[in-house]
């Protein structure tokens, strides 16, 4: 058959059902095709002869039932996966084998599916270009020297290549929704709480939430499907009935009010973003929606809450890297204060260190009230801008990113630069919505670029279902010539 | 508010990291700019606002007060760097 690769997971899962595929089969093709574009370095770690061995059996004793049946997934490596080695992007966890399975990747193998690799990532998730990680630059398929956007980069980059079917990131402040916009692909953060933060590599907790990246609307329904749920190891876990979001998939969309927030056109933002924006308001528009001009008062305040917020809670959560339980032990430091010191000296990269600092400071005695407390009331408002528009809209339409991808090394000598990417994804963290960035056209280079539609608390469907509409009204394809292999 | 190189090294202190001297120039440029953009947030009053605690209005559920694993020792123990039978080993504490 055909290059069995490029096509979306639900017509791959069709093809193992209807047996036109095998599971190694399908196995083989993506290890040819990880083995022949080592120069993207998505990848961090490959299982191939576990996967191939998860194959094998799969096709001795089919299960055609399950929603995943058969399928191999490469993961972003910030997933802790039991027996293989979890780096987080990260020196300091460059020996780190956990002896545990999250709760999110063990969904996904109960469902059928298996491990292919673990994708490259920023350190700890932190970045928006995949410039962070200490296994060395992502590079998006979309051009040489791109930068697939970030922190689930390798992610982006692996699945936009065709070297996985569709694959898994984490959000924090866009980390899954940048990098698919950069690279003309689906990506989902979910409403916090629904799928479970156990065994996923902390970075800040009241904002981390995992969810699938994907081809199309309908895999990346069923991807939640299967990773999503309740689970009583995840304190703050949505404990509800299980949704069945590619079953309930329509594409009927008529009569929804879809909010049009004005404090997202942003000062500089490119006539090409403000295009698709009006692109794809005109769409759902012609879909049968009414769409409604909202405020969000609050909006330019959402990147500065977020850079109170996740720094304090990053800096608590990487305090346990110590060198002494587990990950990498510096060498030198004569006592126990300067083997600390130095172990976490050389075992983050910089951007980790600034934004421990950050945290640190801003949690410190005297200074707590001025800022942590202060962004946490800020962060109030952001939620209640969006609680009020929601009584009157179903979702809420915007960009994705201010920007298309950016060359490597282009914004690295300015954090304020490079935090700016994430201006019209952070507010969805700060609120705990669910938020999707799907692919609505190019710029003038031909490079991706996406909208953002953000939901109400648990309105996946809802959001799901418009992304649908509107994928099949839209016309975007995604042109990747495979310059790499 | 500016931070001084001063400042970063005590920070730096209380978070456990060395940090160079040659390092800390560029350091303290970045922090300060990163400050200037936090700062934003003092044009908001918010005297009367209470700070959000939970996303979803719900209450931290409780288990049961009970032992649900153990004897794991050999896998708690497994990826320590310096490992001791059955401790962590960690540099000289007490002379």
């Amino acid at each position: 058959m055909a290059d069995i690769t490029n096509q979306s997971l639900n017509e791959i899962i069709e093809n193992v059902k209807t047996k036109k595929v095998s599971s190694t089969d399908l196995t083989k093709a993506y290890i040819k095709n990880i083995e022949s574009a080592k120069k993207l370095n998505a990848f961090v770690t490959t299982t191939f002869d576990q996967a191939l061995d998860k194959a094998k059996q799969f096709d001795n004793k089919p299960n055609f039932d399950q929603l995943l049946p058969g399928i191999p997934l490469a993961v972003k490596d910030l997933f802790c996966t039991e027996n293989t080695k979890t780096t987080a992007g990260s020196n300091i966890l460059n020996n780190f084998i956990p002896s545990y399975e999250s709760t999110v990747t063990k969904n996904l193998w109960n469902n059928g599916s298996f491990l292919l690799g673990k994708l490259n990532c920023d350190e700890f998730a932190m970045g928006s270009s995949n410039e962070t990680s200490h296994y060395g630059n992502v590079i998006n398929p979309v051009g040489d020297q791109l930068v697939p956007g970030g922190s689930s980069g390798g992610s982006s980059s692996a699945l936009a290549a065709d070297l996985t079917p569709a694959t898994i990131g984490t959000d924090t402040g866009g980390s899954i929704r940048q990098p698919a916009s950069f690279t003309g692909t689906v990506g989902l953060k979910p409403t916090y709480g629904l799928c479970s933060r156990w065994g996923i590599v902390a970075f800040a907790s009241s904002l981390d939430q995992a969810g699938p990246m994907t081809k199309t609307i309908k895999d990346c329904a069923i991807m939640l499907e299967s990773m999503s749920g309740f689970d009583d190891k995840d304190s703050t876990s949505i404990s509800k009935k299980k949704e069945q979001y590619s079953k309930n998939l329509k594409d009927n969309i008529k009569g929804l009010k879809i909010g049009i927030p004005k404090e997202y056109r942003v000062d500089n933002m490119p006539k090409e973003i403000d295009e698709l924006w009006e692109k794809g308001k005109k769409i759902l528009k012609d879909l049968g929606a009414q769409l409604i001009d909202i405020s969000l008062p609050h909006t330019k305040y959402a990147l500065p809450t977020y850079y109170i917020v996740a720094p304090a809670e990053a800096s608590s959560n990487l305090a346990r890297y110590d060198g002494v339980r587990y990950g990498y032990r510096s060498k030198q430091g004569k006592d126990l204060i300067e083997m600390y010191e130095k172990t976490r000296s050389e075992g983050f990269g910089d951007e980790v260190k600034r934004r421990i600092l950050i945290g640190t400071y801003v949690l410190s005695s005297g200074y707590y009230d001025a800022y942590y407390l202060k962004a946490q009331k800020v962060r109030q408002l952001i939620k209640k801008d969006f609680d009020d528009s929601f009584t009157k809209i179903d979702a809420i339409l915007t960009p994705s990113t201010p920007s298309s991808a950016f060359k490597i090394g282009e914004k690295t000598n300015d954090p304020v630069s490079m935090y700016l990417n994430d201006i019209f994804t952070v507010p969805a963290n700060l609120a705990g919505l669910p938020a999707l960035s799907m692919p609505a056209g190019v710029d003038k280079k031909g490079y991706p670029l996406g909208l953002q539609l953000i939901g109400k608390v648990l309105d996946e469907q809802k959001i799901l279902n418009i992304g649908y509409a509107f994928e099949k009204n839209c016309g975007f394809k995604n042109e990747i010539k495979k310059w790499w292999s | 508010m500016s931070l001084d190189k001063e400042k970063i090294k005590h920070v730096a202190k209380l978070a456990r990291i060395s940090v160079d001297d040659a390092k800390v120039e560029s350091l303290t440029k970045d922090l300060n700019s990163i400050f200037k953009f936090i700062e934003q947030l003092n044009e908001l009053n918010t005297d009367k606002v209470e700070p959000l605690t939970s996303i979803l209005n719900q209450s931290l559920r409780s288990r049961k007060d009970e032992i649900s694993d153990g004897k794991i020792r050999e896998k708690v123990l497994k990826n320590s760097p310096k490992e001791n039978e059955e401790f962590f080993v960690v540099p000289k504490v007490v002379e």
